[in-house]
């Protein structure tokens, strides 16, 4: 691989390693916390798909830049200003209905990313690694949608706390969608497709299930952005302290 | 099965999923291919999900059990085409049923991960009068059901 070509994979591996990272330690935090036995094994079988889908791809990008040795030293060796996710996924959960509805914003939205990297990717190893990913977040973004309907179909209570979840997301769903030089040659590539080109697919199902939970459509216009560039939001720093505890204070212990 | 690799396989086959333990690797359908090099045998497993954390002990097992009889092994895993629940064996599923796990259902083009609107058979009792509790069982792969004749809670292999 040409080295213009290889940052451009290692950056792209990055970004989606850590969405689904971040969002992984975000729900694993509900371990042990969720309102029923039920949901304490759903949220963190979840966790681990999406921690699982970050070690691979911190793999794929190790294989790529030899500056990392193993997936660890990504996921846990970096600072604050080079992890690239999104500023929705490292936002605290909030309640149960802020959870899921975050949960289910996500994983639509990787469903569809997916299907269109299993239709067309330069990087052969990524574009094998979509056809499962595909299945996964489907199967993520439909139990979220379940709880969704339930909640926002609910009592007038769960209909509140709902409309309360889709206000606060509200501000972090701009980024989600934004383009950017990279994503743009990205998509030249045909490497990674455009943010931009995922929002008709999502906003249609999106749309569909709120409507069944009486719940609104967010407004989503750019507001908060910055964690693609690496510039994060308060909650993040508290959120590394954690993650990184043990390969800090015992560097590279490992199981 | 290339030539020269019957050994490592017949060792691959009989290794058991530590999480799954009455089933073999041959049974779940995880080893996909064996192929040798100059040094090594290649060894290729389809993970059941990407995730699963059951896989680096399966690549351990596989890696110290084939040292064992002298073969070095290099463990690969492949995504395309994604491990499906189609590719348990018929021994398997019957296995899966004696131990109290409902088998997946066979996939259809249109179903992703589950079996909503199909009936499934209590494992006790064999009664199609069970629901579903949850999505998510012991492990990703499993979701929770319950039969409401003879009221035990079971496993259901999801189908994928």
């Amino acid at each position: 691989m040409k080295s213009n070509m290889a940052d451009m994979v290692f950056e792209g591996l990055l970004r989606i390693a850590d969405d689904n990272l971040i969002l992984g330690h975000r729900t694993s935090e509900w371990c042990g916390h969720a309102p029923t036995l039920e949901e304490d094994l759903a949220l963190p079988n979840i966790a681990l798909d999406l921690i699982g889908h970050a070690q691979t791809l911190y793999c794929l990008a190790c294989e790529i830049n030899s500056r990392y040795k193993n997936e660890d030293q990504l996921a846990f060796l970096r600072l604050e200003h080079e992890y690239k996710n999104l500023l929705l996924v490292e936002q605290e959960n909030g309640d149960f209905g802020n959870t899921v509805l975050r949960l289910f914003y996500f994983s639509t939205f990787m469903k569809y990313f997916w299907e269109r990297v299993k239709i067309k990717c330069c990087f052969k190893k990524l574009k094998e690694f979509s056809e499962k990913a595909f299945l996964e977040t489907s199967y993520h973004s439909k139990y979220a949608s379940q709880w969704v309907i339930t909640l926002g179909d609910g009592t007038d209570e769960s209909n509140l706390k709902m409309s309360n979840a889709i206000a606060n997301l509200e501000p972090f769903l701009g980024e989600l969608f934004n383009n950017d030089d990279f994503t743009e040659m990205c998509s030249q590539n045909d490497f990674l497709p455009e943010p931009t080109s995922i929002f008709d697919s999502w906003k249609n199902e999106v749309e569909a299930i709120l409507q069944k939970g009486n719940l609104d459509f967010p407004d989503i216009i750019l507001k908060k952005r910055g964690g693609r560039k690496g510039e994060h939001s308060e909650a993040f720093g508290y959120l590394l302290s954690d993650l990184q505890y043990m390969q800090r204070a015992y560097p590279n212990s490992s199981w | 099965m290339e030539k020269g690799t019957e050994k490592a396989w017949d060792v691959c086959k009989d290794l058991t999923d530590p999480e799954l333990p009455f089933l073999t690797l041959d049974d779940l359908g995880v080893i996909r291919e064996i192929k040798r090099n100059d040094k090594n045998h290649v060894v290729t497993i389809a993970p059941t999900y990407i995730g699963c954390p059951a896989i680096s002990v399966i690549e351990e097992k596989i890696a110290s059990e084939l040292k064992k009889i002298g073969i070095s092994a290099i463990i690969e895993k492949s995504f395309s085409p994604p491990w499906s629940s189609d590719w348990i064996s018929e021994n398997g599923r019957k296995k899966m049923e004696e131990f109290g796990i409902s088998p997946p259902h066979p996939r259809k083009a249109d179903t992703i991960g589950d079996s909503l609107l199909k009936d499934v058979k209590c494992p006790q009792c064999t009664s199609y009068r069970t629901e579903k509790v949850s999505e998510f069982g012991s492990t990703a792969c499993k979701s929770l059901y319950r039969c409401l004749d003879c009221e035990e809670p079971f496993d259901h292999f999801k189908c994928v």
